[in-house]
């Protein structure tokens, strides 16, 4: 069992007040609340805090779990010497709030467990948890439509009132069309009802993997398209990858960097919405390397009455 | 020997879906005052006069299901979620041109 340090959780020392240690996990919490935070790990230190405001917040457990000492590391190798929690009345009453599912076994052991036996005779029934998790896929994917075997962790109470994770492996289809920030609702996919009534619901939130050459917004998908002087000059056809594979697309001729291209449908479409492929130009100008290229570009500098900076008024 | 595989295909959560009060109370597990005291607040709009012609768009259960974690985790207010939430949606637009740029 590893030991939780809960001050440094709230990066607070050991000697805070408790006015202290609630405005510390307060701040910890406002950061770290899944909602608020982007940060990977933000839902994981949000527990951690919970847990060590669940301890520190009481007095009695406070003092008991102070009796460990100072020198305790977090993460280190922990085990509780017999009777440490003599004198200390909170055994057995459980938590006080919270929620407590993501609980380590650090504080369940020391604290006890979500659901006492005394609980659990009565005769309790109550809809399952709906689940939230986001899911990654590719651009390809939301614009063909695709399957997926997605596995999921999630928290259940064992015959002994011990919460264990265990893998929950789903098959769900990805619609085509589906954009980022959207969400799929999986029906009883959630966590199982108590005393026979009904599982939750499973929220997929989906988020786009990073993609070498698109992306998108909404249902757009951008691209930038190297070209050269000439092709924008004087026009051309060329070939443009998009996600349902490569098109031929009409530069106009007197094409400038920057101007933007429109492929209808060529997006996130569904039955309903269409979403455009929306290219944007950008000139590459190749390096003058021989005497002859350099040529080139000295007779284009004579022959073109050119000024790229009329704007500036210079 | 070929495992046979069953798809789930869910209920997408979009703009185009809408849905009624009761539908909305059903998903998000919440009472239907809940739901006056969010329109109220500005959280959710409704399309429809009444609450029988209401109809919410799927986006109003993710709404929904963030103010009750505020609520909950934060001990924030419904003005105060109100607010939340419209800097949340803010600061994601400003990140979403961030990475553009």
């Amino acid at each position: 069992m590893e030991y939780k340090d809960y001050y440094q959780i709230l990066g607070i020392t050991r000697d805070a007040t408790q006015d202290q240690i609630k405005q510390a996990y307060r701040k910890v919490a406002r950061k770290y609340h899944p909602d608020v935070s982007k940060e990977r790990d933000a839902e994981a230190k949000f527990k951690n805090a919970g847990e060590a405001y669940e301890v520190l917040k009481d007095p009695e457990k406070r003092a008991a779990y102070d009796k460990f000492g100072a020198n305790w590391r977090d993460g280190q190798n922990f085990e509780p010497p017999p009777n440490w929690d003599a004198g200390f009345e909170f055994r057995g009453a459980g938590y006080t709030g919270g929620d407590a599912s993501g609980f380590s076994d650090f504080f369940e052991s020391l604290f006890g467990h979500a659901h006492t036996d005394q609980q659990r005779q009565h005769v309790f029934k109550m809809k399952g948890e709906d689940q939230h998790a986001k899911i990654l896929i590719s651009l390809a994917d939301a614009y063909f439509g695709a399957k997926q075997t997605l596995t999921l962790t999630r928290p259940a109470v064992d015959t002994s009132g011990h919460v264990k994770t265990t893998p929950h492996t789903l098959h769900v289809v990805i619609p085509q069309g589906i954009i980022a920030g959207q969400r799929i609702r999986l029906e009883g996919q959630g966590l199982p009802g108590y005393g026979g009534s009904p599982p939750g619901d499973l929220f997929l939130e989906v988020a786009f993997q990073e993609d070498r050459l698109f992306h998108a917004e909404k249902r757009d998908i951008h691209l930038t398209l190297p070209i050269a002087p000439w092709e924008a000059a004087l026009g051309a056809t060329l070939t443009v990858p998009t996600l349902g594979g490569n098109v031929q697309v009409k530069i106009p001729p007197g094409s400038q960097g920057g101007k933007k291209l429109r492929l209808k449908g060529k997006g996130l479409s569904t039955g309903t919405q269409r979403g455009d492929q929306i290219i944007t130009l950008h000139i590459v100008v190749p390096e003058a390397n021989t005497e002859e290229q350099r040529n080139l570009y000295a007779t284009m500098a004579k022959t073109m009455p050119f000024n790229p900076r009329s704007e500036l008024g210079i | 020997m070929t495992e046979q595989r069953i798809y789930i295909q869910g209920m997408i959560l979009n703009e185009e879906t809408r849905c009624t009060l009761a539908e909305l109370c059903r998903l998000c597990g919440v009472s239907a005052e809940l739901v006056h005291d969010m329109i109220e607040e500005g959280i959710l709009s409704p399309d429809g006069h009444s609450p029988q012609e209401w109809l919410f768009t799927f986006v109003a259960i993710k709404r929904v299901q963030t103010t009750l974690r505020l609520q909950q985790d934060l001990r924030i207010n419904l003005p105060g979620c109100a607010l939340a939430l419209e800097l949340l949606e803010e600061l994601e637009e400003l990140r979403r041109l961030s990475r553009r740029n």
